[in-house]
């Protein structure tokens, strides 16, 4: 019950937030909503299933080039478009979990990053059909849902909170049900789990397909509301982000993908006002989180003050 | 130019690359053998190799051939201290655990090449070659340094591998890569020889940068090709096996030299990749190594 | 009596070494049945193969006269043959109901919380569902271990060595556990405490150098002269 409220609560927090924000600021917190929502997604493999990935940028990028390709190159809307997303981010991730499965550990870290590497040259050799190097722009005429014409402010924050709303309360759910525990208890003790009944392969690749899922999602939509749809996406340090995110609000927590964005997202954009160091920033917190905090924030906050949140 | 000549260019540029390759893979390969560690700042430190060797040969007044000389002796010893404090800072800490250690070197990946982008600025800068001197072919030009460099690698190699199974430095590597328990046991400073270790991987990537950089140009960017195609070798050639990155890099040099000039570069390096994880995937011991 | 499990000329050898070596064994329906050997006789190598956790290299595996030889482990749990690990392998950082839900889970998804309510009462254990399990003292950590086993319901309750460790009044609580799950269970032990193994189990089996060296009841074993020789003789004369 405490655990529903506190989450629901978080979510109505940001509904109110769009009414009180100023526009540069609403429209940061829309863009951390959804890249939030592809950390979460991050967060299913690594936090919970225990699957360090390097690769997920291909999973991101798969989303958002199954909503793009279609609405150009066949006029296509964006609400089906937004499915061929969501089912693109999916698929890949089913492809690359099939193969990549096979390996553990820092093998599997090596052959994610491999994967998401050829996807990643891929789009590039594939220019004449993905706008190769520059991209594509998402016409604004094809960015509309039900009538709400997501260019603008207003209806894009609306629908970046309803993709966060939807992610968090379905992790919410999934973390805690039965699946979640069985996620939970691969990443502690793969060999156990098997000597349950449980076949570790099926387990991950059932958790890296949803992973894929929400990854994709978060693409295709970060897409739309934001008209551009690049290879850049798909570089290793799309990859790197929603691990960093991740690592920074807590693996294995179900708002720490939240927190990790929106701080990292305010730090690189509070330090590019002094400096254009902003890679600098990503590689200190990445290297002081591993040493002094490899729990994240809510990962130390659960463990000293509030074991019961999920 | 007909077919046999251009196959021969494509062969003189692939050993050219392999040459360089083998330096850079090398280093990699000894850390993840001794330390059973992966690092993905590799290319990094081929990168401020390269980086350095700009600053040495524009700044000091001597000419072009002796400040080469200097930065190919300076620079590889800069990287090589920079990487064994990242060792005793950062990497000790972590006690070496595989995952945690892949993370931080991310870390220290985007730290250097932040740091040479504001240092050094966003262009590539041609540093001049040591002599000019051209081989006259039947059918073109090649040039001389090129393939001093594959000599000048060849000879570095061979100086490891000296290093390597003749001293007692080596030996004692040797030893703490087979059981670091042990050879704490036998009073081996095991955290000194993982910092040496850490150090001479990151040095040889040094070297091998300052030797392709009349070549190729420096640019705060530049690691990571030669990162990819080292992990790639690594692994083809087993992990941790300098004899199998050996070959591997000849073969992935070769190879690369010859996709690239016939198809296109994109595509060599997505074949690369593929194979590698592949390889990762159904072949973990490597393509030419032993089983472990 | 019917066998609930075989092996035929079940064979593992590691390099030169023969672990496990041709054995014919025959687990009876509803018996508490001893597995007993000095080190290295190839127990726990023979147990790993009855589970799946190691692959056969050759010989063969019968569950209920159904070959289960090549079955990947977690698809045998799921046919009722259930393991716990000779080094205590709970989830230290999940909590005692989560432990055993996830057992009870895998079995059935129905009604978790009551098969796990049971499985607890039945080791003894209710009132700690909230505890985390890295928590527990060490002998109730192996009653968890235990409560796991028996919330899969297996047919085939592989132990291996359940008492290490224990203090001798656990001992006593853990003779009164094993012998209430028979006969609706098949209980095959590893056990190094003689003591135990005379009073509880109605079948032994002796191993040595990965071979069967003499199979019978408590009694017939006791009077074995191999077996005097090659393992109980001093050991058991100086009690």
């Amino acid at each position: 019950m405490k655990v529903w409220a506190l989450h629901l609560a978080v979510v109505a927090a940001l509904f109110a937030l769009q009414f009180v924000l100023p526009p540069y600021h609403a429209t940061n917190l829309a863009r951390i909503m959804v890249l939030a929502v592809f950390a979460m997604g991050y967060n299913i493999a690594f936090g919970y299933t225990g699957l360090l990935s390097l690769g997920h940028a291909v999973f991101f990028a798969a989303g958002m080039f199954g909503m793009g390709l279609p609405v150009w190159h066949l006029d296509w809307t964006a609400l089906p478009a937004l499915i061929t997303g969501l089912a693109a981010g999916g698929l890949v991730a089913g492809a690359v979990g099939l193969l990549a499965l096979r390996t553990a550990g820092v093998s599997f870290m090596i052959v994610t990053l491999m994967f998401a590497q050829a996807g990643y040259l891929l789009l590039l050799y594939f220019g004449a059909v993905t706008g190769g190097d520059e991209g594509f722009v998402v016409e604004t005429s094809s960015r509309s849902v039900f009538g709400w014409n997501l260019s603008e402010d207003g209806p894009r924050y609306v629908a970046a909170l309803t993709l966060f709303a939807a992610a968090l309360l379905s992790c919410l759910w999934l973390v805690r049900s039965p699946f979640g525990r069985v996620m939970v208890a691969m990443r502690e003790n793969e060999d156990r789990s098997r000597m349950l009944g449980y076949n570790p392969f099926r387990v991950k690749l059932i958790a890296l397909v949803m992973s894929g899922l929400y990854a994709g999602a978060a693409g295709a939509v970060y897409g739309l509301l934001f008209g551009y749809v690049g290879a850049t996406f798909a570089t290793i340090q799309y990859s790197i982000l929603p691990m960093l995110y991740v690592l920074l609000g807590g693996a294995g927590t179900v708002l720490g993908p939240l927190l990790g964005a929106a701080v990292v997202f305010y730090l690189i954009d509070i330090t590019s006002a002094f400096t254009d160091a902003y890679f600098f920033v990503v590689g200190a917190s990445l290297v002081a989180l591993v040493l002094f905090a490899p729990k994240g924030i809510l990962g130390t906050i659960r463990e000293r003050v509030a074991a019961w949140l999920p | 130019m007909s077919f046999g000549p251009f196959l021969l260019l494509a062969l003189l540029e692939g050993t050219v690359m392999a040459a360089v390759l083998a330096l850079t893979a090398v280093g990699l390969s000894l850390v993840f053998g001794v330390m059973r560690v992966v690092n993905v700042a590799h290319g990094e430190f081929f990168m401020v190799g390269a980086v350095l060797a700009w600053f040495v040969t524009t700044y000091l007044p001597f000419p072009p051939a002796l400040s080469w000389l200097v930065a190919l002796i300076i620079a590889p010893l800069i990287v090589a201290a920079i990487a064994a404090l990242a060792d005793t800072l950062i990497l000790k800490r972590l006690t070496y655990d595989p995952e945690a250690t892949i993370v931080a070197t991310i870390g220290i990946l985007y730290m250097l090449q932040q740091a040479v982008l504001t240092l050094y600025g966003p262009d590539a800068r041609p540093v001049p070659a040591p002599f000019e001197w051209r081989i006259q072919t039947p059918w073109f030009g090649y040039s001389g340094y090129k393939l001093f460099v594959v000599a000048a690698s060849g000879a570095i190699l061979t100086a490891v591998w000296l290093f390597m199974t003749r001293s007692r430095a080596g030996l004692v590597m040797r030893a703490t890569q087979v059981d670091r328990d042990i050879a704490r046991a036998f009073g081996i400073n095991v955290d000194r020889v993982y910092a040496g270790t850490f150090a001479l991987g990151a040095g040889l990537a040094a070297v091998a940068a300052v030797l392709i950089v009349p070549i190729q140009q420096a640019h705060y960017l530049m690691g990571h090709d030669p990162l990819l195609l080292s992990f790639v070798v690594v692994i083809i050639g087993g992990l941790g096996s300098i004899r199998g990155t050996l070959v591997a890099a000849l073969v992935i040099g070769l190879s690369d030299g010859v996709i690239s000039m016939f198809f296109s570069p994109t595509l060599a390096k997505i074949l690369a990749t593929l194979l590698v994880a592949m390889v990762l995937v159904f072949r973990p011991q490597g393509l030419f190594g032993a089983k472990a | 009596m019917a066998a609930v499990m075989e092996t035929i000329a079940l064979t593992r050898h590691f390099g030169g070494l023969r672990a496990v070596d041709g054995v014919d064994f025959r687990l009876t329906q509803g018996q508490i049945h001893a597995l007993i050997g000095p080190n290295g006789a190839g127990k726990t190598t023979f147990v790993s193969l009855l589970s799946g956790r190691i692959p056969v290299q050759s010989g063969q595996i019968l569950l209920e006269g159904k070959e289960i030889t090549h079955l990947p482990a977690h698809a045998r749990v799921h046919k009722g043959v259930a393991y716990t690990f000779q080094i205590t392998s709970v989830y230290p950082r999940l909590s005692v109901f989560d432990n055993v839900a996830l057992a009870a889970q895998s079995r059935s998804p129905k009604d978790v919380a009551a098969q796990v309510a049971e499985a607890l009462a039945h080791v003894g254990l209710t009132g700690m569902e909230a505890l985390l399990a890295g928590t527990l003292s060490y002998g109730h950590q192996r009653l968890l271990e235990l409560a796991m086993g028996l919330a899969l319901r297996p047919r085939v309750l592989i132990l291996d060595e359940p008492t290490q460790g224990l203090a001798a009044g656990e001992i006593e609580g853990f003779k009164r556990l094993v012998r209430s799950l028979v006969p609706q269970t098949t209980v095959l032990l590893i056990e190094h405490n003689m003591e135990l193994v005379m009073d509880l189990a109605d079948q032994i089996t002796v191993l040595n150098f990965g071979q069967i060296l003499a199979s019978g009841t408590p009694a017939q074993i006791h009077g074995n002269a191999a077996v005097q020789d090659a393992y109980l003789g001093g050991h058991h004369a100086a009690h």
